[in-house]
């Protein structure tokens, strides 16, 4: 288990302020922010690296705070892999374990074991430099696990990898998760990327922690505009609340009034619609219930298999579509349209 | 023709560069060859200078001084380039200014500062005394002083070796198990070896062709520099002139074998 209290790190200009988080042992957790933000220097605060000015940091009920990187049992592996260029692949997983002077039985076992895990026979003795970067980053991963260390931290992994080789890593991953029940820390700025990997995660931003839930809690009720916009809510409005009746609340924006399912205290918040929750038509709604509303087609960016539509209510409202119903619809700019989302998709929030 | 002057508009960069490089190339290599022929055209001469054993002396005593120097600077020189490579503090940029001073000082006044440090006079020079190490003619002062005067050329390049060198890779090291030493042996130093044994080579070259330094602490024994000069002042150019040819023959085969095998090395 991972706890980290009240952690504050100093580095020239840039700060973590007050960070704290629990990790449960073989947990799977994601740390997500955008670049800069601080992900990089938590894993390797995490990790012993950067010195802490205060606050603790406590690996599976063991305060490590003062220790150094080589005592503390944590696997690292960065964007690019970080191996080292004069040692074969071979020597670059063992290195770890000739650091701790494993005997030479014992050695041999744990790298068949890891090569087994993960592949990598055919490319033991080659060169780093000869490797695709798939392959690398399945080297950096070996050389990470074969000392056994009971924190995984994992620095944008997938990040330089192309789609195909992405998805194979991210397979690997998987594997080596649940065939070492270990924790793993995933720093990673793709918010798809977290969805697909992680079922609870930590949104960091400007050195410190905006929101921690599951990936469902942060993706569908963000707590500020911050975490709101880099989960790619798209649709977010200032406004006040109106008035409130039965469990609803009537949330203003200029002369647009949206009913949401969300219970906030009176005066200014923020509203979130999520573009995939909000459906087009050419027909205003049957049931003509709530946040059904008349708008005119204002832009629309192809994205391959989807497409995404702006509408002006005013304000704009992003909404996205199947490039099949686009052109059921015929949708085109300028054209009149009806928009509906239910009031379950308004998420109002405070921050 | 027309297609030489299409050749020539092209390649007009190129042409400019090479034909600057060549002028260079040739006020470097034209007085070396003519030296070097001077002297074969006159064999007796050369000969005798290559089988007299006050020359071949010198230039052991020039080669194996400036090794010396050289591993001195190493064993001093490696753990600051790394300190320098590695960490930002106030003042940095001085001490920097400073390891290059040896470059832009004049040799002679080198020699003389040194002398004020080492001589028998003074505190550094007394208590090496009192330890039986010498530094006024002998071949420890001839160490020093090539060791001052060279030691910028091994520093810089180690230091750009180790700034070239990732440093999440040794935090990888760190995290792996290594403690800084077994970082700094089994990473950091085997990827930054290749600037570091161009710059030993630098530094060891540069120990050999000294002499202001030198002369100032040490007449004797004497190393080659010095006994070109010696002989030119006292027997003139036609006597002087072969000592300094086999220093330069000697000087540039040691150095072509060291820079081939520093290559070979980078291919490997």
């Amino acid at each position: 288990m991972i706890d980290i209290r009240n952690l504050c790190v100093e580095l020239g200009r840039f700060a973590l302020r007050d960070i704290s988080l629990k990790v449960e042992t073989g947990e799977y957790f994601i740390i997500l922010g955008p670049t800069g933000s601080g992900k990089t220097v938590l894993l390797e605060t995490i990790a012993g690296i950067c010195p802490c000015r205060s606050g603790q940091i406590w690996l599976d009920g063991r305060n490590v705070t003062g220790l150094s990187p080589d005592t503390r049992q944590v696997g690292i592996v960065y964007q690019d892999n970080a191996l080292f260029p004069h040692l074969s692949v071979r020597e670059n997983i063992i290195f770890g374990l000739r650091m701790r002077r494993t005997r030479p039985r014992e050695l041999k076992s744990k790298l068949e074991g890891v090569v087994q895990l993960l592949g990598l026979g055919p490319l033991l003795r080659c060169w780093p430099a000869t490797l695709s970067g798939g392959e690398k980053q399945k080297v950096a991963l070996a050389r990470a696990i074969v000392t056994s260390p009971e924190i995984l931290l994992l620095d944008e992994p997938l990040g330089a990898l192309d789609p195909e080789t992405r998805e194979n890593v991210q397979q690997e991953l998987r594997k080596l998760h649940t065939g070492l029940a270990i924790t793993v820390l995933h720093v990673t700025h793709d918010f798809e990327e977290a969805m697909t990997m992680g079922k609870r995660l930590a949104v960091i931003g400007e050195g410190a922690l905006k929101q921690v839930g599951t990936t469902e809690e942060v993706f569908r009720r963000p707590n500020s505009e911050f975490v709101a916009r880099f989960v790619m809510t798209r649709n977010i409005f200032r406004g006040t609340v109106a008035r409130k009746f039965d469990g609803a609340t009537v949330f203003r924006t200029g002369s647009l009034e949206l009913i949401s399912e969300t219970v906030v205290s009176d005066g200014g918040c923020h509203a979130s619609i999520r573009p995939e929750d909000v459906l087009i038509s050419v027909e205003p709604a049957r049931n003509g219930g709530w946040n059904s509303l008349p708008s005119i087609v204002t832009g629309i960016v192809d994205k391959g298999s989807i497409l995404n539509v702006t509408v002006s209510l005013p304000p704009d409202l992003v909404c996205m579509v199947t490039r099949h119903q686009a052109a059921e619809m015929g949708l085109r700019v300028g054209q009149p349209v009806w928009v509906a989302f239910s009031p379950s998709s308004v998420h109002l929030f405070k921050g | 023709m027309r297609k030489l002057i299409r050749w020539l508009g092209h390649h007009r960069l190129t042409l400019v560069f090479t034909l600057l490089g060549l002028v260079l190339f040739l006020f470097i290599i034209v007085p070396l060859a003519k030296m070097l022929l001077s002297s074969v055209s006159e064999p007796d001469i050369f000969l005798d200078t290559i089988t007299d054993p006050q020359v071949t002396g010198a230039i052991w005593l020039t080669l194996y001084a400036a090794l010396i120097a050289t591993l001195a600077g190493f064993l001093l020189g490696i753990p600051l380039a790394y300190f320098l490579a590695r960490h930002d503090f106030p003042g940095k940029k001085l001490i920097e200014g400073l390891i290059d001073v040896p470059i832009v000082v004049p040799h002679t006044a080198a020699g003389i500062a040194l002398l004020f440090v080492f001589g028998r006079n003074f505190a550094v020079g007394k208590a090496f005394g009192a330890l039986g190490i010498e530094f006024i003619d002998s071949t420890a002062g001839i160490v020093i002083a090539m060791l001052f005067v060279s030691i910028p050329f091994l520093v810089n390049s180690a230091k750009d070796g180790f700034k070239e060198v990732d440093v999440r890779l040794e935090r990888v090291a760190r995290t792996l198990g290594a403690s800084p030493w077994q970082t700094f042996l089994r990473v950091s130093f085997p990827l930054a070896w290749r600037s570091i044994l161009s710059g030993s080579i630098m530094m060891w070259a540069r120990g050999i062709s000294e002499f202001g330094a030198v002369i100032i602490l040490v007449y004797h024994p004497m190393i080659a520099p010095v006994l070109v000069y010696e002989r030119f002042e006292a027997f003139g150019l036609d006597y002087a002139r072969p000592v300094a040819v086999l220093l330069i023959i000697v000087s540039v085969l040691v150095f072509i074998v060291l820079r081939t095998l520093a290559h070979r090395g980078e291919r490997l």
